[in-house]
């Protein structure tokens, strides 16, 4: 009964939706590049490697100048070069889309690994370096429950939920959106129809790059304050697997990411539960719980859920 | 789509190319925390193979990339991409474990085969649960592939916490029996030479009779190049995904199996370090060959062991990866390296791309001269701080100059060596 009890009082827990939000954040901001990048038909398994990325860029430039806001207009700049080097090679040239994301994913991990010692001195981990305040919302505050669970909260989880709303805004209800959806459904069609499909694939990818260096950045000076090697730790693929299971639509890789989000901080919060004992040995069977929740829901669903026809075909203009 | 009309020749010529830029793009950022990038590669060659326990140190880390680089290539083979290799060699290694810990009256020879051939079913089984769902629901193999090594990884640190451990210090499992550790070649010094690469190479070439002389390695082969018509023809598309990741997966699990049996000879929790992902580094240069494979394995454990010496230098190991990422990204992008090929076959040709050469390289030498003297420190000390940062973008801008000529010159000689090659195995069959 004591461990029914440990794992329901879980769901009372107003930490419990604090730690789900946090958690979520990075998996939102990268699985809205995700949507961004496959609804015009390029796969983007490189997210995981512009999160790493904009991770480190948004400390190193906090370190140099002391400002975390600046630190994230920087990651969003190398988040979009980094980006625009998937967009060169995959839609450009052509090549496969899934192993140039690859390669870019060992670049990223490379160049951020290489870079730890000439710039902070020392490899594995920086110290605190900065990180972005917590607002705290007026009204919210002191109402009981709410105000424990979010009543302070990071500016970067607003701005996540934002963009959620901007983009299936952009995505279905503008032309710029409909011209994207059709790129990634029919590109030929698309093209007669006199839309420039290399330049619609371009910017979903460097939409992509922006918003998954946002979610990496948030990783680093939203949460932790300091850059640790291969931070992002996979999350840059649960990403990937919320935007499958949302079905492409930016609303649905939300619930997506909150689903996820919140079997992370399930997991952290059973460990450290006072009503059952956990020994700090079994802690790697917790930390399995994501991962087994994705495998689980990616096979489960996939069979409802349809990406864009033209998802990961490169496209070649007829001469 | 385009086909080219000496796909065997580009085959060979890309990855090299690849390399050769991977290199030049590296030593650049080398030069940029202030090293000097020929001695960083001198003592990575020293490190690699200077003497003769640093050759045996390359061969023993060549061993289980030579199979991690198999089990992708196979994969692309067949039309899958099993990034999960890394997840498949731990879950190899971690059930040969728990089998060899308990051979201890059985003969060698005997325990040694049980014991690699668990690691193969190990991993068989792990990536065949990716390949299933490939199958029945579609999940796409890269994103559960993933999953799956983060699980096995969690998995492996646990059970050498709590179930395997034993002593203090580093989780760790108890040793293996000794007739389940793989005899040794030679010794030397603090080296032991496994048996392992036989049965790396050996693996290569059964693969490479399985892929070019059955039947089974046709269908793979079909379905992998084209699906559709691969179903068409009679093949059974959901078989032969989930019978190619697990050929893939035993060839991961054998080269965790390997390891633990030749090298660390008890189960540490995370033994892979990348190899999973080397492979496909491997697979990609060896442009899924088995043979080819057997060399992209050895000079990605040349990289692997050379870059150990590199860090004593002050150079972080990272800079493999980086040059790893370089040589994945320009073979998967083929057409980038294809297109600044010039075959020069005619003399009109030869000259028009000399004379361009010439131009470009010229271009770049003046500018890298100006920005020479333009990044000199102190010249820009009248603008302050702000004056430290221009002298930065100037020595960036020499730096990329520098490097864009070194691959102008890289690829016009190669261009060139192609050319004559091509020039005079023409001659002969004229004169034939």
């Amino acid at each position: 009964m004591k461990v029914l009890e440990a794992l329901l009082s879980i769901f009372i827990n107003p930490q419990f939706y604090k730690i789900a939000l946090t958690a979520s954040t990075p998996l939102i901001f990268a699985s809205l590049g995700g949507v961004f990048s496959e609804i015009t038909g390029v796969t983007n398994i490189a997210l995981e490697g512009i999160m790493l990325l904009g991770a480190f860029t948004s400390i190193v430039f906090t370190f140099y100048t002391g400002s975390a806001w600046f630190g994230i207009l920087m990651a969003v700049l190398v988040g979009i070069g980094f980006s625009w080097l998937h967009a060169w090679a995959s839609i450009k040239w052509l090549g496969n889309q899934i192993v140039v994301g690859t390669a870019l994913i060992l670049i990223a991990q490379g160049i951020t690994g290489f870079l730890m010692k000439p710039i902070f001195g020392r490899p594995g981990q920086t110290d605190f370096i900065g990180r972005i305040n917590d607002i705290s919302i007026p009204g919210l505050r002191n109402v009981p429950f709410l105000g424990e669970a979010i009543g302070e909260i990071n500016p970067l989880v607003i701005i996540a939920f934002v963009s959620v709303f901007v983009s299936w805004f952009i995505i279905y209800k503008t032309t710029l959106g409909l011209r994207m959806r059709s790129v990634g459904e029919n590109p030929e069609a698309a093209d007669t129809l006199g839309i420039n499909v290399y330049k619609i694939r371009y910017f979903g990818v460097l939409m992509s790059g922006v918003l998954a260096s946002l979610g990496g950045a948030f990783l680093s000076v939203g949460e932790t304050g300091n850059f640790k090697e291969l931070m992002s730790g996979g999350r840059g693929f649960i990403a990937l697997a919320a935007m499958i299971l949302g079905n492409w639509n930016p609303i649905g890789a939300m619930l997506a990411s909150l689903l996820f989000g919140a079997s992370e901080a399930y997991a952290n919060l059973l460990q450290s539960s006072k009503l059952i004992e956990v020994p700090a040995s079994v802690k790697p069977l917790f930390n399995m719980v994501p991962f087994i929740v994705t495998l689980i829901v990616i096979s489960g669903f996939i069979g409802k859920t349809r990406p864009p026809a033209a998802d990961g075909v490169p496209y070649e203009k007829a001469e | 789509m385009r086909v080219s009309a000496l796909p065997r020749f580009w085959a060979f010529i890309v990855p090299i190319v690849s390399v050769v830029v991977a290199l030049l793009i590296a030593s650049v950022i080398i030069i940029m925390i202030g090293k000097s990038p020929i001695e960083a590669y001198t003592i990575l060659l020293k490190g690699a193979f200077g003497s003769s326990s640093a050759i045996a140190n390359t061969i023993v880390k060549t061993t289980p990339l030579i199979l991690t680089g198999l089990a992708v290539g196979f994969g692309f083979r067949a039309g899958v991409f099993n990034i999960g290799a890394e997840g498949q060699m731990v879950m190899g290694a971690l059930m040969a474990t728990l089998v060899a810990i308990n051979l201890g009256s059985v003969p060698p020879f005997i325990a040694i085969t049980i014991t690699l051939l668990v690691g193969m079913l190990a991993g068989a089984g792990w990536a065949a649960i990716a390949g299933y769902l490939k199958a029945k629901t579609g999940a796409h193999e890269v994103v559960t592939t993933i999953m799956l090594n983060w699980i096995a990884t969690y998995l492996s640190s646990y059970m050498v916490q709590v179930p395997l451990a034993v002593g203090s210090g580093t989780p760790k499992s108890p040793e293996i029996a000794p007739s389940t550790k793989l005899p040794e070649l030679l010794t030397v010094g603090a080296i032991n030479m496994n048996a392992g690469i036989i049965v790396s190479i050996i693996a290569a070439i059964l693969l490479y009779i399985i892929l070019e002389k059955t039947t089974m390695g046709y269908e793979v082969k079909a379905a992998g190049f084209n699906p559709y018509a691969a179903e068409y023809g009679g093949i059974s598309l959901s078989k032969n995904i989930t019978m190619s990741m697990a050929i893939s997966g035993a060839l991961a699990g054998l080269a965790g199996a390997i390891e633990l049996t030749g090298v660390h000879y008890r189960f540490l929790g995370t033994l892979s370090g990348g190899k999973g992902f080397d492979g496909i580094s491997i697979a990609l240069i060896g442009q899924n060959n088995p043979i080819g494979i057997i060399f992209a394995a050895l000079l990605m454990g040349a990289l692997r062991t050379g870059s150990n010496e590199m860090q004593f230098a002050g150079i972080p190991k990272h800079i493999v990866m980086i040059i790893q990422g370089i040589v994945i990204f320009l073979v998967a992008a083929d057409r980038i390296v294809r297109t600044s090929m010039i075959i020069m076959d005619k003399k009109e040709r030869i000259a028009q791309e000399t004379k361009r050469f010439v131009k470009r390289a010229v271009i770049l030498s003046i500018i890298i001269i100006v920005s020479m003297f333009l990044s000199k420190e102190g010249l820009w000390s009248f603008l302050g701080k702000f004056g430290y940062y221009v002298g930065k973008v100037f020595w960036v801008i020499e730096l990329v100059s520098l490097l864009s000529l070194m691959i102008v010159v890289a690829l016009y000689i190669i261009s060139a060596v192609i050319s004559l090659g091509m020039v005079y195995s023409r001659r002969k069959k004229v004169k034939s």
